[in-house]
């Protein structure tokens, strides 16, 4: 039925960025950038601060024209077609949207209106949505009492007034605390399971991994690499095992211990840490077997994802956080 | 068709009221923006703080202070200054659109309502519609300390109700002008600051204090142009008598062609502002 999206690629996508440029001024915040996701997935887009994820976003979501390249959403060109996009579309922006002198009900069925329902209809699905986010009783109440996880949740609910099949999450669990976290994951989960594709940016490899169907690298406005979360684990070395001896004098043999768990070198990448990455769970029962076999204690023993940032070392060969500085 | 589709089938989505456009919905948009804008004065009533006090340090003032050496007696110069107080002061609460969408530009909400299909124009005629509320409470204040001094409705309360609605009409289109600078300039206090400087020549520049013919000949033919010294013209002849019919053709002409120039260039800033 969308037979215009499939001049750019054969797969019924519902959302589509083939070579988006856009500059400002000297700064060239996209430089080629190609994303896009088939319907019902989450298309994780991973990057530092200024990688221009948010850029990107705001082409797909109609409010940035790019400079060069196009962007489709269910067929429909994102600058022709902008109205129609509009309807497609639900945006939660980095900064919860939402007008914080108004109550959790007065922004929702404003948000209604606005997409055409009538009044009775727009009360009616912003009391459902209020129900469903947990907001039901703060729904009376001004947006600026909110706290930031209730505050982040009626944008979300705002974004899903008008049932998009494409919305968009501009790092949406930035500034919250784990517990919030996860209840805006259960919400993405929630939403795919409808059929809703996603488009997801964050700056935490682990939130990717734990959404996204498949996850776009992005750099300085290009896509560095992109697969599904477990090929690109692959590519920079699946997990790492840390581990903090309780006693710093051990440091070395811990270091010599983990070295021969894993194969590859261990290194110290902070004072009284050794990590080293691994390539799978076994390893890590290992690694806690001949700790205690030599009789090394630890205050802290973790298997975790890399960092945004070994990612971007693995893939550049230069740290993230060299970049958010310029 | 044999196109083999690789995406799994869909079953079919139940689809709930998902919304259809309907007709007049920029009517409908911009009303419902307007009475956002309207909730959120009524949340923070301080916003009509200016509006409320304005016309009665002005009419306290000037009655008082020049009303003995300009009509040698401050009843007289108050029946000649009220008519073209109302007419000042409505005129400037049509600055703080501008500013106040200025401001309200920079918060995320105003993404969230460029990515919904409405009207480009909804977000700024909801705000101009909204702010009508400052120059009914400014027009009730002024009203107010009136009557408290003792001003007398010489032709009756109709005249003087369709010189409100004369100076509200025209307040309206010329806010659009602030609402392009709004869209323009970057800071909040740029627009103030360019908004009032305009507002002195003309609300000053006018028949308000002194009548126009005591003014050197530049300055009356300043006065001759000016729209609000013709609407301050037209408000005297409405409310304590004089001619008013040529005046409001003046105050008409003025204001469509402000509106006409100004509403859209308002309008293709906001667009271009991202």
């Amino acid at each position: 039925m969308t037979a215009a999206g499939s001049t750019l690629g054969g797969m019924e996508y519902a959302f589509e960025a083939r070579g988006l440029v856009k500059r400002y001024g000297k700064t060239t915040a996209l430089a080629g950038l190609d994303l896009s996701a088939p319907q019902g997935t989450v298309l994780g887009v991973l990057g530092p601060n200024g990688a221009g994820k948010t850029t990107a976003v705001r082409i797909l979501a109609t409010l940035l024209r790019p400079d060069e390249g196009r962007a489709f959403v269910g067929g429909l060109d994102a600058v022709k077609d902008a109205a129609k996009v509009r309807r497609l579309i639900g945006l939660t922006g980095q900064y919860a949207s939402v007008d914080e002198d108004l109550t959790g009900m007065q922004n929702l069925v404003l948000i209604g209106q606005l997409l055409d329902l009538r009044k009775s209809e727009a009360i009616a699905r912003a009391t459902e949505l209020l129900g469903e986010f947990g907001l039901a009783e703060a729904g009376a109440r001004q947006a600026k009492t909110y706290s930031g996880g209730m505050r982040r949740r009626l944008d979300l609910a705002a974004s899903l007034v008008g049932r998009p099949d494409v919305i968009y999450l501009d790092e949406p669990t930035t500034g919250l605390d784990p517990s919030k976290r996860d209840d805006v994951w259960n919400i993405v989960r929630g939403l795919v399971k409808d059929g809703v594709t996603v488009l997801l940016t964050t700056q935490y490899l682990e939130e990717a991994d734990a959404l996204a169907d498949e996850i776009t690298v992005v750099d300085h406005g290009r896509s560095i690499a992109h697969g599904t979360p477990a090929q690109l684990k692959q590519i920079v070395g699946g997990q790492t095992i840390l581990a903090r001896p309780a006693d710093p004098a051990r440091l070395a043999e811990t270091e010599a211990i983990l070295t021969g768990v894993s194969g590859r070198p261990a290194e110290s990448p902070s004072r009284g840490v050794v990590t080293v990455p691994v390539d799978g769970d076994a390893q890590f029962t290992e690694a806690v077997a001949r700790l205690a076999q030599a009789g090394v204690s630890v205050t802290e023993l973790s298997l975790r994802l890399p960092s945004l940032d070994e990612v971007f070392f693995t893939l550049t060969g230069q740290r993230a956080t060299d970049e958010e500085a310029a | 068709m044999t196109t083999t589709t690789l995406s799994p089938v869909q079953p079919p989505k139940p689809a709930p009221t998902r919304a259809q456009p309907r007709p007049f919905g920029l009517v409908r948009h911009s009303l419902a923006l307007a009475r956002r804008s309207l909730i959120k004065t009524i949340r923070t009533p301080e916003q009509l703080l200016d509006v409320t006090l304005q016309p009665i340090i002005f009419v306290v003032l000037f009655v008082f202070l020049l009303g003995g050496a300009i009509a040698g007696d401050t009843h007289q110069y108050l029946q000649f200054l009220l008519p073209a107080i109302l007419v000042q002061t409505v005129v400037f609460a049509s600055v703080a659109t501008g500013v106040s969408l200025n401001t309200d530009l920079k918060k995320g909400v105003f993404d969230r309502f460029r990515s919904l299909p409405i009207g480009r124009s909804a977000p700024l005629i909801g705000s101009v519609l909204g702010d009508l509320i400052r120059y009914v409470v400014a027009t009730l204040s002024l009203a107010i300390c009136g009557l408290v001094l003792g001003f007398d409705l010489v032709n009756g309360i109709v005249p003087a109700l369709a010189a409100v609605v004369m100076t509200i009409a025209f307040a309206f289109c010329l806010s659009w002008a602030f609402v392009l600078l709004g869209m323009v300039l970057r800071e909040p206090g740029a627009v103030q600051g360019v908004a009032f400087l305009t507002m002195f020549p003309l609300t000053f520049g006018t028949g308000m204090m002194a009548p126009v013919d005591t003014l050197p000949g530049w300055l009356q033919s300043w006065v001759q142009i000016n729209p609000v010294a013709h609407a301050m013209e037209a408000a005297r002849g409405l409310m304590i008598g004089g001619p008013v019919a040529s005046h409001v053709v003046w105050v008409a002409a003025w204001g469509v062609g402000l509106l006409a120039v100004f509403a859209p260039l308002a309008v293709r800033a906001y667009r271009r502002r991202t």
